[in-house]
C-alpha cells in the first residue's frame, strides 16, 4: 500500500525525535486502516448483496428457464400448477411506478419552478421546510395514510375499486417522491445563471416566457434527472405500497384493480412460511435482481444526466 | 468620420498610462465638421446640479436643433440598493444615433446608472429609484409603463455573453417570436439580416442550427448583439460587451459598434478608455455614483473641465 514512503522517512529520522515520529507512524497508519475499513465494509456489503443475489438467482434458474420466467404471464409459485412469470409482478411495479409519476411530475415541477421563479424568498423560506418534511415522514404512515385515506376516496369516485387499489398506492407513492422531484428540480433551475435570465428579459420576454423558454430547457438535464430518480424510487418503494395495493400478482393496466408489486411480493414470502431452500423460496431472489437491475439501470442514467448538466456550467 | 475618430488614439495597443497621456498631448486636432450633431452634444448639462432638461431643451433650440436629436435623457436619477445610494442626482441626455460610452472606476455606478435606463433593475430586490427616465419624451419609470415593451425598444447586450442553450437561429429568433412573429421566411430573414449586422453571418450562415453554445467567446458575444438587433431595438445598452474577449474579437466588436451607430443610438459602458475614445462620440465620467462630466469625447479626453476627470484619464486613480 501506500506506507512505503512514510517508511523510508521513518528510517531517516535520528534518534532524538525517533520516538515521537514512531508513535505518530503508527498512529496515523491506525487510522488509515480504520477509515479503510470504513470504506470497506458498505463496499463489501454491496459485493457481497449482489453475490448472493445472482447465486441464489442461478440457483433458481436452474429450475426455471429464463424464458418463462420473462414470458409468462402467470405468476403463481405458491399454487399449483405453478407459474414463475414475473410479467404480473413488473406490471404491477411499473402501474405504481408510472401513476405516481403522473401525479408526482406535474406537482413537483410545478412547485419546483414556483420555488425557484416565482415564490418571493420569505414565502420559500416557509415552504423549503415544509417540503423537507413530506420526505421524513416514515413510508409505513404513508401506507397507514393510503389504505385509511385514499383508498375509501378513490372508492367512493370509483365504486367498481377494491379496498386494495393500485390508484391509491400511485397517489401516496406520488406524494412520497414529490419532494425529491421538488428539491433536485429547484436546483437545477436555481443553477440556471442569472445572466441567461437577464438576456431573456432584456428582449422583452415576460416571466413566463423567460421560465418557460429559457430557464426550464436550461435546467432540463438536471428535471430530467429528478424525474428518474423518483420513478427508481417508486419502483423501489416497498412499504406503502404492500399496504395499499394488495397482494394479488396480476397483469393489469386497471389501476382500481388490487395488483402485487416486485417489492411487495418479497415483503409476502420473508414474512410468509415458505420453507428457505426451495425453488418458491428462491423467486424472491430473483425477483430482487430484477428489481436491482432496474433501479440501477435507471439510476445510473440520471446520474450520467446531471454529471452532463454540471459540465454544462462550469 | 469614422477613420478621423480612430486617429484620435493611434496607439491603442501601448499600455493605458501612456496611452492617455498622449492623448492629453495631443490637444491641437482640427474639429472636422462643427454643424453635426457633435457640437449639440457638447451642449447636453455637464453637472449634476444643474436642471437639466430645462437645460438641455434651452441649449437645443439656441442652437436651432430639435430636440428629436436627444433620445434619452435623465432627471436627477438616483439609486438605491436597500439603503446603500448607488447613484445621485445623474442627469444626463444621450444623443440619438450617437455613441455615448460611460467611462469610470469600477463600482461607481455606470453599469447600474445603464441597467436604469431599460429597467432592468427592477428584478433586483430591494431596489428603489428616483428621478426620471425619458425615451422620446416619455418616462420609462410612469406607472403603468409596459416594461415589456420598452425592453424591446431599448436593447441590451451585457458583459459575460449569455446565449441561451439552443440553437444559433432559435437565438436569434426569440425576440422576434416573442413579438407573435412565427413564419419560418418571416423568421429566416429577420435572422440573416440581424447575424448581418453583427459581422457574424458569414462564420455561421451554413450551421445556423447549432447550439449556440459551440461557438467561440467572440462569436457568442455578437450572437448576443445580433440576438439584441432581431427585435429593431432603437437604443442598445452595452454593458462592458468586449471585456471578456481577446483583443482580436474586441476590435470586431468595436468595429461593429461604429456600424451600428448609423442605426442605432448606443451607450456603452467600459473600463476601457481608449476604447471609449476609439468608438464613442460622447462620454461621461461617473465616480462614486455622480455623474461627474459628460461632454463629446474628444473634449472630455484632451480638456476635461474636473479636476477628477484628468486624474481618471491620465490614470492617477483608477
Amino acid at each position: 500500500m501506500r506506507f512505503a514512503d512514510t517508511t523510508v522517512s521513518l528510517a531517516s529520522d535520528d534518534g532524538i525525535t525517533g520516538g515521537v515520529t514512531r508513535f505518530r507512524y503508527w498512529f496515523e497508519r491506525a487510522i488509515h486502516v480504520f477509515l479503510f475499513a470504513c470504506a470497506g465494509i458498505s463496499v463489501l456489503t454491496t459485493v457481497s448483496i449482489v453475490f448472493v443475489l445472482l447465486v441464489e438467482s442461478v440457483r433458481f434458474f436452474f429450475d426455471v428457464s429464463v424464458f418463462d420466467f420473462l414470458t409468462d404471464t402467470k405468476w403463481t409459485p405458491l399454487l399449483k400448477p405453478q407459474h414463475f412469470g414475473i410479467l404480473p409482478l413488473m406490471c404491477g411495479t411499473l402501474l405504481v411506478a408510472f401513476g405516481s409519476s403522473l401525479i408526482a411530475i406535474p406537482i413537483g415541477l410545478g412547485t419546483a419552478i414556483f420555488l425557484s421563479e416565482y415564490a418571493p424568498p420569505r414565502l420559500r423560506d416557509v415552504i423549503k421546510p415544509l417540503v423537507e418534511v413530506l420526505a421524513g415522514i416514515p413510508s409505513v404512515v404513508y401506507g397507514y395514510f393510503a389504505v385509511v385515506s385514499i383508498s375509501p376516496l378513490v372508492r367512493s369516485t370509483f365504486p367498481s375499486a377494491g379496498p386494495f387499489n393500485a390508484a391509491s398506492a400511485c397517489v401516496v407513492v406520488g406524494i412520497m417522491t414529490l419532494p425529491m422531484i421538488i428539491s433536485l428540480s429547484e436546483d437545477a433551475l436555481r443553477a440556471v445563471p442569472r445572466s441567461l435570465r437577464e438576456g431573456a428579459y432584456a428582449l422583452g420576454a415576460t416571466k413566463f416566457d423567460t421560465t418557460a423558454h429559457v430557464v426550464v430547457p436550461a435546467a432540463m438535464s438536471g428535471i430530467v434527472a429528478s424525474f428518474l430518480l423518483a420513478i427508481s424510487r417508486a419502483i423501489g418503494e416497498t412499504m406503502a405500497v404492500t399496504l395499499a395495493a394488495g397482494a394479488t400478482p396480476k397483469a393489469t393496466l386497471n389501476p382500481l384493480e388490487s395488483v402485487q408489486t416486485m417489492t411487495a411480493y418479497i415483503v409476502q414470502i420473508s414474512q410468509g412460511d415458505t420453507p428457505a431452500g426451495t425453488v418458491e423460496y428462491r423467486t424472491i431472489f430473483a425477483v430482487g435482481l430484477a428489481l436491482f437491475l432496474s433501479t440501477m439501470v435507471i439510476n445510473l442514467v440520471a446520474q450520467g444526466i446531471l454529471s452532463r448538466m454540471r459540465e454544462k456550467y462550469e | 468620420m469614422v477613420m478621423d475618430r480612430r486617429s484620435l488614439l493611434p496607439n491603442s495597443s501601448k499600455k493605458q498610462t501612456v496611452t492617455t497621456y498622449t492623448m492629453t498631448t495631443t490637444e491641437p486636432i482640427a474639429m472636422d465638421d462643427p454643424t453635426t450633431a457633435d457640437d449639440a452634444i457638447s451642449r447636453v448639462p455637464t453637472v449634476p446640479v444643474n436642471p437639466p432638461i430645462a437645460q438641455s431643451e434651452n441649449s437645443a433650440s439656441a442652437e436651432g436643433l430639435p430636440s428629436a436629436n436627444v433620445k434619452l435623457v435623465t432627471r436627477n436619477l438616483r439609486f438605491f440598493y436597500g439603503s446603500v445610494q448607488a447613484l445621485s442626482d445623474i442627469s444626463m441626455s444621450i444623443p440619438v444615433n450617437r455613441v455615448t460610452a460611460l467611462i469610470g472606476p469600477s463600482g461607481c455606478g455606470k453599469s447600474t446608472f445603464l441597467r436604469c435606463l431599460n429597467r432592468m433593475n427592477d428584478m433586483i430586490e430591494k431596489t428603489r429609484v428616483e428621478g426620471d427616465v425619458l425615451l422620446d419624451g416619455n418616462d420609462v419609470y410612469k406607472p403603468g409603463t409596459d416594461v415589456v415593451e420598452l425592453r424591446k425598444r431599448v436593447g441590451m447586450v451585457f458583459q459575460k455573453s449569455n446565449p441561451f442553450p439552443k440553437s444559433i437561429f432559435e437565438n436569434v429568433a426569440y425576440g422576434p417570436r416573442l413579438t407573435g412573429i412565427n413564419g419560418r421566411a418571416e423568421l429566416q430573414e429577420i435572422v440573416e439580416k440581424s447575424l448581418k449586422r453583427a459581422a457574424l453571418l458569414d462564420e455561421v450562415k451554413d450551421r445556423l442550427n447549432d447550439s449556440a453554445l459551440r461557438l467561440s467567446g467572440g462569436q457568442q458575444q455578437r450572437l448576443c448583439i445580433a440576438r439584441a438587433l432581431a427585435t429593431s431595438p432603437e437604443v442598445l445598452l452595452m454593458d462592458e460587451p468586449a471585456s471578456a474577449l481577446d483583443p482580436a474579437s474586441t476590435t470586431r466588436i468595436e468595429d461593429l459598434i461604429f456600424e451600428l451607430r448609423e442605426r442605432y443610438t448606443i451607450v456603452i459602458v467600459t473600463h476601457n478608455m481608449q476604447q471609449a475614445a476609439r468608438v464613442s462620440d460622447q462620454t461621461g465620467f461617473f465616480y462614486e455614483g455622480q455623474l461627474i462630466e459628460v461632454g463629446p469625447t474628444r473634449q472630455l479626453f484632451t480638456t476635461p473641465t474636473e479636476k477628477q476627470t484628468e486624474d481618471y484619464i491620465t490614470g492617477r486613480f483608477g
